[in-house]
């Protein structure tokens, strides 16, 4: 039993890890919570949904959720970041706050607001190890999951790309003084940030077998959590904190009953906002300098 | 003399009420070292800043070899070949020093290239790493974290990350703030040798002496307002720049 509420949380925790680390990219670089990154999340999985219903293959699926979020992602930095990129930070927070709204609304009126449920063929296999029942959704979310991970951790510490994100990131004045488009990596790390909402989208609908649009609010916000448990300083704290949550949060509802499932993993939030305000994984405020 | 690599023509700057820079015009030729020297609050980093495009200048002219660079954004006027330092060093604090002199990319680089290894991108940033390393004696420091390093050194990475993109003109601000007398004479002879590959600066600084034995021509700026030029030994017996000094507390 307890093996299994394991497996469980690793699962969910994956979803949040991607999640998270979705959070992180932006708030890495420009210090604001895009909170439509929640919808972005919904939206994502919708679009690999829709793939699916429409008898795609499950690749395309996950690419298409991806590539659909990503270039909502980049309409929200044109829209609703970029022009307001003077203002004091809570102003473009309030504005991805109005597209996380519209974002659901959209998705209320095109797709319903009933569940919808992907057809029972594809909840795939069960492999049983030992006491253990493991999908196969649930193979291919943890697996997509550490692709990606190293994906980004790549791009980001490998790459000339990442490179010049870190720069922006640590100092975005300088970094354009040395010729770097800050501009034009804003809307790659929102792509970045918004592909990797898409994917976590389409992976939970594949774990789960079924999609809401509610998915944002119920799930999306919960990675809010998981950055900060992790260390907003620190993009990589999402890799300890996703698994940490999705195990707490499912051994919770297993012992504890799932009324009281939001109320510890937000109560672990606030406590680490308390107690260790860089997170887990955070260093201490005077070289909070990596924060991608 | 032939037309100056980065001229300045009436470049007037205000905040609210104050004129930073009163319809300052000054030319700074190619291939040489021209100083900016005034009391505190004269509008020497003003100046910088509107060069670079960190501000706008309200009304006149900032053209690099005849190029109108006034209203670019930073990254291009840094691309048209201006690089700078910083008064309180700017490093970035994750980076290392090597990592600090590949910040800066070849800017022609096809879009998926930037999505290689940094290694694997164009040989010729490498190479120009490699070289600007070891002209500031940094070689053996390439994995040090940047920040660790001594005061001194710190500002030796700063000249070299600004050097990296090898711009046509260098804009050091106060290169030699905080340095010991030696220090400072070292920086003083990279200088020259970089003077001597071609390289034209521009830069602002309080030590006199410094400034008087490196600079090939002087500007002198008091409350936004040049009011005296020429070489070293014209400023220093200058009236009106004795009365801004003397006037004030330095």
């Amino acid at each position: 039993m307890l093996w299994q509420q394991l497996v469980n949380g690793l699962t969910l925790g994956a979803i949040y890890t991607l999640l998270a680390l979705s959070f992180s990219i932006v708030m890495g670089i420009l210090g604001i919570l895009n909170l439509a990154i929640a919808e972005l999340f919904m939206i994502g999985g919708y679009f690999g949904f829709t793939l699916i219903a429409a008898n795609f293959p499950l690749p395309v699926a996950v690419l298409g959720g991806m590539a659909g979020a990503a270039i909502a992602a980049m309409l929200i930095e044109k829209i609703g970041y970029q022009p307001l990129r003077g203002a004091p930070v809570v102003t473009p927070m309030l504005s991805t706050l109005g597209f996380s709204i519209i974002l659901q609304n959209v998705a209320t009126n095109f797709w319903g607001s009933d569940p919808l449920q992907l057809p029972d063929e594809y909840l795939g296999r069960q492999y049983t190890v030992g006491p253990v029942n493991i999908g196969q959704m649930q193979l291919i979310v943890v697996g997509a999951t550490i692709v990606l991970v190293t994906l980004v951790a790549y791009t980001v510490q490998r790459t000339t790309i990442g490179r010049a994100l870190r720069a922006v990131a640590e100092n975005r004045e300088v970094s354009r003084l040395l010729g770097v488009s800050a501009d034009r990596l804003t809307l790659f790390a929102f792509a970045l940030s918004g592909a990797l909402a898409g994917v976590a989208g389409v992976l939970i609908a594949l774990h789960y077998g079924a999609i809401t649009p509610y998915l944002g609010v119920e799930i999306g916000l919960k990675a809010v959590a998981v950055m900060v448990i992790g260390g907003t300083t620190n993009i990589w704290g999402a890799l300890l904190a996703g698994p940490l949550i999705g195990v707490v949060e499912v051994l919770t509802v297993a012992y504890g009953g799932s009324q009281v499932r939001d109320f510890v993993v937000y109560g672990f939030m606030i406590l680490i906002l308390l107690l260790r305000p860089q997170g887990l994984l955070g260093g201490a405020r005077s070289d909070q300098g990596q924060r991608v | 003399m032939s037309a100056p690599l980065l001229q300045l023509t009436e470049v007037t700057k205000s905040f609210g009420g104050i004129h930073a820079l009163s319809a300052v015009t000054s030319g700074v030729p190619e291939g040489k070292i021209v100083g900016i020297i005034g009391p505190n609050g004269a509008g020497k980093t003003t100046l910088f800043n509107v060069i670079t495009g960190a501000y706008r200048a309200d009304s006149g002219a900032v053209r690099l070899n005849g190029a109108a660079l006034n209203g670019l954004p930073s990254h291009r006027i840094a691309r048209e070949g201006i690089a700078r330092t910083f008064q309180n060093i700017r490093l970035f604090p994750s980076m290392t020093v090597w990592e600090h002199l590949l910040v800066v990319q070849p800017h022609g680089e096809a879009w998926w290239r930037r999505l290689l290894p940094v290694g694997w991108g164009d040989p010729a940033a490498q190479v120009r790493a490699e070289e600007v390393m070891e002209f500031f004696g940094l070689t053996d420091l390439r994995d040090r974290p940047a920040k660790s390093l001594p005061y001194g050194l710190q500002r030796r990475v700063e000249m070299a990350r600004a050097l990296t993109a090898r711009p046509k003109l260098l804009l050091l601000d106060e290169p030699v703030a905080g340095m010991n007398h030696d220090e400072a004479e070292e920086v003083r002879q990279l200088m020259l040798k970089l003077r001597a590959t071609g390289l034209t600066i521009l830069l602002i600084e309080h030590d006199m002496n410094f400034v008087m034995r490196l600079c090939d021509y002087l500007y002198v700026l008091d409350f936004g307002v040049l009011i005296a030029e020429g070489t070293p030994s014209e400023v220093r017996t200058n009236s009106r720049v004795l009365d801004a000094y003397l006037g004030k507390d330095e």
